[in-house]
């Protein structure tokens, strides 16, 4: 190791931005387009999907052909980094099997997300009122809708107006159709009674008005990779890179925050980081400082800012940061569609996001567990690969064969081998579909990210330690989504690739975090003695310090949760903006 | 936008971001920024690890022969497409050990116990059988629920071999074209064609 140095430079930013995902994103380029002069740190390095993104490759063109060696969801998966990294460990309490996927890089998530953009609705942001459990936000929907409205209109989403009570309509551009696979389980969904709908996505189907930058969706269905000529979300493509053509906003790589600094009254000075380039510490001025590291990486942050006036850490006087921790709900399930041997060859990519799915329809249902869950549809003829979430589709081929007739009819033994096994392989190709649940969990104060003072990663910060357990109402809302699962396959007569489910393994809920929708930890509220923040992201005790990412949830829903990080965060930038104009910050 | 146009986006987006590197000020183009244009949108450690790999052998030149003559065995030529080592699917398998070594000792264990079960059966090592030879010892270890309690080895190495041989031709160009898969293209998806929709009854879902 070479001398270490500090590195303080006398310059005072206006605004530095700590983050480049959807939450830091929106907050640097509202602020930038209004003329204010930000500084953004990233964590990783810079990224362009007009550049760096792999989408159109083949599956040749990796020699692992998209396989999982160095990224958990493929080797043309647009993430840098996934549920471990090297040198940057995290920690679980007790018998807690959290898994935390981080993406180091200019964009953060939003490079390689579904692109699912569903808005909150009425209910979810008053569910104590609503349900009788958890807390309610200390916003309203309508308050938040006008942000919606912009996202939107600035981000662009397909979609269908249905006129929901809780799963509120849109601006939005034309749906893509259906695939073949996906239209089967509408049909069977349909008929045990769960509306099927449109899909919501944040992907252009059609030119976005008024932006020249981006172009029209082509329909490769690789949204994961990141898109070349900024057909969908990612916050680096449509919010960051945008920001920096401004001329306001300065974007520093490789730039790992340590902690936020405060003064002797307890108001933020600016902001202290290692730099992976050099590996020297730096600190940073700044007017106001705006935390966007991600729901867990900002907990961290605050957590570790300890002060003589910040005793539990920044902005947590009541005790909260770190708490509430809370991720979707997560099952599924996937089939094989007899239906479909033999199916005719078209080109299904379609869009990278989801055709159809069902928001919850059992709200009105006497059942026993509040809040509810969305079905996910899938199905079509994926580009053959390896690696990704499913790996070889043909790995389940000599798996099956065996319980269908062959080409001639007849029946074999499953396995095999030789031009009979190859046939089959052609058969079975694009037979596969499925369905992913994802609902609610309600935040408790039980689950929480906190720090392992015994571990520090490779910078000498010291890391999360995690502790989180599924709740009695998770759990019956996992076995409900078993039953619909398992009621929908059995409608389609078609071929369960499911692990079988029961209370012994949580109805076959994954893990806390493999939903990728962790929010709660910095929650804001009315009580400055039960919430870190107020209702605009502002910190309780810090007035110059704001949160804009997952972190500012007060309560999830089971709406994945980007669209509403996109509205609020342009909504804290605005606060910004009026409270500089008024001389308060 | 129509597809030619969609191409043209592409290329041209491509180009902008190959001359704003070449404009750029020396002193921004680190790190991962730094990476050739081959290796855009890849991280140095992957491009380091993918060179290592390659410069390493994990099978020996016997062992390749008989996973030659394995895999043509799993996917043989017929009408429509070429074979397993047509399409290099033993060069696929000696990477992806490498890259997933969790392979590694079931595939080199399963290979031997292969020949030795050879051996004692035929007085030859798999790969110097006779063709029948070879068709009945895989018969013994391709069908899992049928396959007798002895050579329950072979099966979870047959498993592999077999998983592995399909992924690496399957994932050729040559497999993707024999699937038929028609995508990976700009288009503009309009939803499932009429046809397909009548003959499957599926017009008004």
């Amino acid at each position: 190791m070479g001398d270490i140095q500090l590195k303080k430079s006398g310059q005072v930013h206006e605004v530095v931005v700590i983050g480049s995902g959807a939450g830091g994103g929106m907050t640097a380029y509202t602020l930038a387009k209004a003329g204010v002069k930000v500084l953004m740190l990233e964590a990783g390095p810079f990224f362009d999907p007009a550049k760096d993104s792999k989408q159109l490759q083949w599956p040749y063109q990796s020699p692992r052909r998209g396989g999982n060696a160095t990224r958990p969801m493929g080797d043309f998966d647009a993430a840098y980094g996934g549920w471990e990294i090297e040198g940057e460990p995290y920690t679980q309490k007790g018998n807690t099997k959290f898994d935390w996927f981080r993406a180091k890089m200019l964009g953060g998530r939003t490079n390689h997300w579904g692109r699912i953009s569903l808005r909150m609705g009425p209910k979810d942001f008053k569910c104590r009122t609503s349900y009788g459990v958890g807390d309610d936000w200390p916003i309203t929907y309508d308050e938040i809708k006008p942000y919606y409205d912009k996202v939107d209109q600035l981000i662009g989403i397909y979609g269908s107006n249905e006129g929901l009570e809780n799963d509120p309509d849109g601006i939005f551009l034309p749906p893509p159709a259906p695939r073949l696979g996906e239209l089967f389980i509408k049909k069977a969904a349909t008929g045990l009674g769960i509306k099927v709908i449109p899909g919501r996505g944040s992907v252009l189907t059609a030119p976005l008005p008024g932006n020249k930058d981006r172009q029209q969706c082509f329909y490769c269905g690789q949204c994961n990779r990141t898109c070349k000529v900024y057909g969908d979300f990612s916050s680096s493509s449509c919010l960051v890179i945008p920001a920096i053509k401004t001329g306001n906003l300065t974007v520093l790589t490789n730039a790992v925050v340590r902690e936020i600094i405060t003064d002797n009254n307890g108001m933020a000075t600016g902001v202290s980081y290692v730099s992976k380039d050099d590996m020297q510490e730096y600190v940073v001025n700044a007017k106001a400082v705006v935390l966007a590291a991600g729901t867990c990486e900002s907990a961290r942050i605050l957590l570790n800012s300890k002060t003589a006036q910040h005793v539990n850490g920044l902005t947590n006087s009541s005790g909260v940061v770190g708490k509430y921790l809370h991720d979707s709900t997560q099952t599924g399930g996937a089939v094989i569609l007899p239906q479909l041997l033999n199916r005719p060859r078209f080109n299904e990519d379609g869009v990278g996001s989801l055709h159809v799915y069902a928001p919850w329809w059992a709200d009105k249902q006497k059942l026993d567990f509040p809040r509810g869950y969305h079905l996910e549809i899938f199905g079509g003829m994926m580009m053959p690969a390896y690696g990704g979430y499913f790996g070889f589709e043909g790995s389940i081929v000599p798996l099956i064969n065996g319980y269908l007739p062959d080409a001639a009819g007849k029946m074999k033994p499953g396995g095999g081998f030789g031009k009979s096994l190859k046939d089959d392989y052609r058969r079975f190709y694009g037979t596969f579909a499925g369905v992913g649940c994802h609902g609610t969990d309600v935040a408790k104060e039980t689950n929480y990210c906190e720090i392992d003072n015994s571990v520090v990663d490779k910078y000498g910060i010291p890391v999360l330690r995690f502790n989180y357990a599924w709740g009695s109402d998770e759990i019956k809302q996992a076995k409900h989504m078993t039953e619909t699962v398992g009621a929908i396959i059995k409608s389609l007569n078609a071929i369960p690739l499911i692990p079988p489910a029961g209370p012994e393994n949580n109805w076959g809920l994954s893990n806390p975090g493999k939903g990728i929708h962790e929010v709660g930890t910095v929650r804001m509220g009315d009580d400055p003695k039960k919430s870190a923040l107020n209702k605009w992201g502002q910190a309780h005790d810090c007035k110059n310090l704001f949160v804009t990412d997952g972190s500012m949830f007060v309560q999830q829903s089971e709406k994945n949760p980007t669209w509403t990080i996109l509205a609020l965060s342009m909504r804290t930038a605005e606060y910004i903006l009026d409270q500089k104009q008024k001389q308060n910050i | 936008m129509n597809r030619r146009e969609s191409l043209k986006a592409i290329s041209l987006a491509t180009a902008a971001g190959v001359l704003l590197d070449a404009c750029k000020p020396s002193g921004e183009t680190k790190t991962a920024e730094a990476a050739s244009a081959a290796e855009a949108g890849r991280q140095p450690f992957e491009a380091a690890r993918d060179k290592a790999l390659a410069e390493q052998k994990f099978f020996d030149a016997h062992e390749m022969a008989t996973i030659a003559v394995l895999v043509d065995l799993i996917i043989p030529r017929d009408e429509r497409s070429g074979s397993a080592t047509d399409a290099k699917v033993p060069e696929f398998i000696e990477f992806i050990v490498k890259d997933e070594p969790e392979h590694q000792l079931p595939m080199r264990g399963g290979l031997r116990w292969l020949d030795v079960k050879c051996l004692n059966l035929y007085n030859n090592d798999f790969k110097s059988c006779n063709p029948q030879q070879q068709e009945e010892i895989l018969s013994a270890i391709a069908y899992p629920a049928i396959a007798k309690p002895g050579m329950q080895a072979g099966v979870a190495f047959f498993n592999k071999m077999r998983d592995l041989t399909a992924i690496g031709f399957f994932t050729s160009k040559m497999g993707i074209e024999d699937l038929g898969y028609k995508g990976n293209t700009p288009n503009v998806w309009r939803g499932v064609p009429a046809e397909v929709l009548k003959q499957y009854g599926l017009e008004n879902v």
